[in-house]
């Protein structure tokens, strides 16, 4: 692992270049937020970068502009989707929506519970959209439940009641399930003990040799020492 | 991939009043868009225009076809209005009580659209009846009870039952939760979740929920004043709202 960038002969997969974010509060005396400034980045097929940098610094929000959860200000967000350079700042919805189905993952800490939806379903789900039939999903929907030990009891309860941990897991599940070749993790691990911590790194590293670009954010240093292979890191924007 | 509908400077006056002004949307094959705003935004009178129950004072709206012509509403008379309404398009009004016929059995509500398609033997209308009363979660041996001895919500099921049952390509929607305790409304929109997801279906739903529309789909269109303020994916618009009214919207909702 090194801090600085190193000459890498995979395909870049995804470009970053003067990118910004700024937030305009109307209802808050119109305040003006910069969070993110001038960021260049380039990605590369099978590496692991992890943003480094205290609390505030914009990490999260970084991995929420990639993935066009928030509006870019500034610069480009370029990503390798179906083989050509697509700018996600000036993709259309449609687009940013077909890139995410096939091209683009991203887990968050937390589970968005869909009322009434067994966990198995759940996983299965961003599998079907992507075209995959009903029971081939839910088997590998219940592979990867397996593997991150979720109990078999719990895969047809919807986890709107399960542990801060286990919904954690499902969500892993779920954002894994299909091989995209870039994924955005942000602190995927936070409320994991030390066993299921270890089998997500063993799925991340699975995924990087495959091929899989990562952009994440590991709070854990063990876990940023097993699977990063590059820091990023990031500062605070000076309040002006 | 094509667009299934196209709204171009769609606009409907009431009058001197603005219902709902230059409006203009695509919506893809199997793609659910929520249209949200207060009430008195424009959002059922721009439904409503769409689905040509309401006359476009200007603007257009145009239909892809099976057969993949495309179908421009303002060349269509009454008639021709009426056949894509009864054999292409769906719609699902807020109360139920205005979208079924309270006087005839639950069973022959939803059999109703089929026989208008031709489908006379008795059997098999019962027996479809049947199954989709099993679909939205009714129990089918209350196919031959009126509507009007069901409850809010399930009136309301019956509606999508009766609705989806010649498998439209494209569903309107509007409120369709609104006024049910919150137990049935999650019942509801898991419901319409699934049967958009199985069926395929496109379908363009007004909600003031937002947590609806986050729920339920991809992209959402913003609407005050009869125009449309804001659009693009539903999680962008709720995390990171651009208008000061939508970000009036989104910071207004009360989070558990």
């Amino acid at each position: 692992m090194t801090a600085s960038t190193t000459t890498n002969h995979a395909l870049p997969m995804l470009e970053l270049r003067g990118l910004g974010k700024s937030f305009e509060l109307h209802h808050q005396d119109d305040t003006h937020l910069d969070v993110l400034s001038d960021i260049d980045l380039t990605l590369h097929a099978g590496e692991c970068v992890v943003l480094s940098g205290p609390s505030g610094a914009g990490k999260s929000s970084l991995l929420r502009v990639v993935y066009g959860n928030y509006r870019t200000s500034r610069g480009t967000v370029r990503v390798r989707h179906d083989g050509d350079w697509l700018d996600l700042t000036e993709a259309t919805p449609h687009q940013v929506l077909d890139v995410r189905r096939r091209t683009l993952g991203y887990v968050s800490q937390f589970l968005r519970v869909i009322p009434r939806v067994p966990a198995l379903d759940v996983v299965a789900g961003p599998l079907v959209e992507a075209g995959a039939h009903v029971e081939e999903a839910r088997d590998r929907s219940s592979a990867l439940l397996r593997r991150l030990n979720v109990p078999e009891r719990l895969w047809r309860l919807p986890p709107g009641t399960f542990s801060g941990g286990e919904q954690q897991r499902v969500n892993i599940a779920r954002g894994l399930i299909v091989a995209r070749p870039l994924l955005l993790l942000d602190e995927p691990t936070a409320s994991l003990d030390g066993g299921n911590r270890d089998v997500v790194a063993e799925l991340l590293q699975e995924a990087s040799a495959a091929g899989t670009a990562v952009l994440g954010i590991f709070h854990d240093d063990d876990m940023r020492h097993r699977v990063a292979t590059r820091l990023f890191p990031m500062r605070q924007l000076s309040i002006a | 991939m094509s667009a299934l509908l196209q709204v171009r400077g769609l606009s409907h006056h009431y009058g001197q009043r603005v219902g709902c002004q230059d409006v203009s949307f695509d919506l893809h094959p199997g793609e659910l868009l929520c249209i949200v705003g207060e009430s008195g935004s424009g959002k059922s009178t721009l439904l409503k225009t769409v689905a040509a129950q309401l006359t476009a004072s200007s603007g257009s709206v145009r239909y892809h076809q099976r057969d993949d012509s495309w179908l421009d509403l303002n060349e269509l008379d009454e008639a021709g209005r009426r056949r894509l309404a009864r054999e292409e398009w769906g719609f699902v009004t807020q109360n139920p009580r205005d979208g079924l016929r309270l006087n005839v059995s639950a069973g022959a509500n939803v059999a109703e659209r089929l026989m208008a398609k031709g489908m006379r033997n008795y059997g098999q209308l019962r027996a479809i009846a049947k199954g989709w009363l099993e679909r939205v979660e009714i129990d089918p041996a209350r196919v031959d009870d009126a509507p009007t001895s069901f409850s809010g919500g399930m009136q309301q099921r019956l509606q999508i039952a009766r609705t989806l049952v010649t498998q439209p390509r494209l569903v309107f929607m509007d409120e369709p939760t609104a006024g049910l305790d919150v137990s049935v409304q999650a019942r509801i929109l898991d419901l319409l979740r699934r049967l958009v997801n199985e069926l395929g279906l496109a379908a363009v739903m007004v909600t003031h929920d937002l947590a609806v529309a986050r729920l339920l789909a991809a992209r959402t269109m913003v609407m005050q004043g009869g125009r449309v303020v804001e659009t693009g994916l539903t999680d962008q618009i709720l995390d990171d709202p651009q208008h000061p009214y939508t970000q009036l919207l989104v910071s207004s909702v009360l989070t558990t």
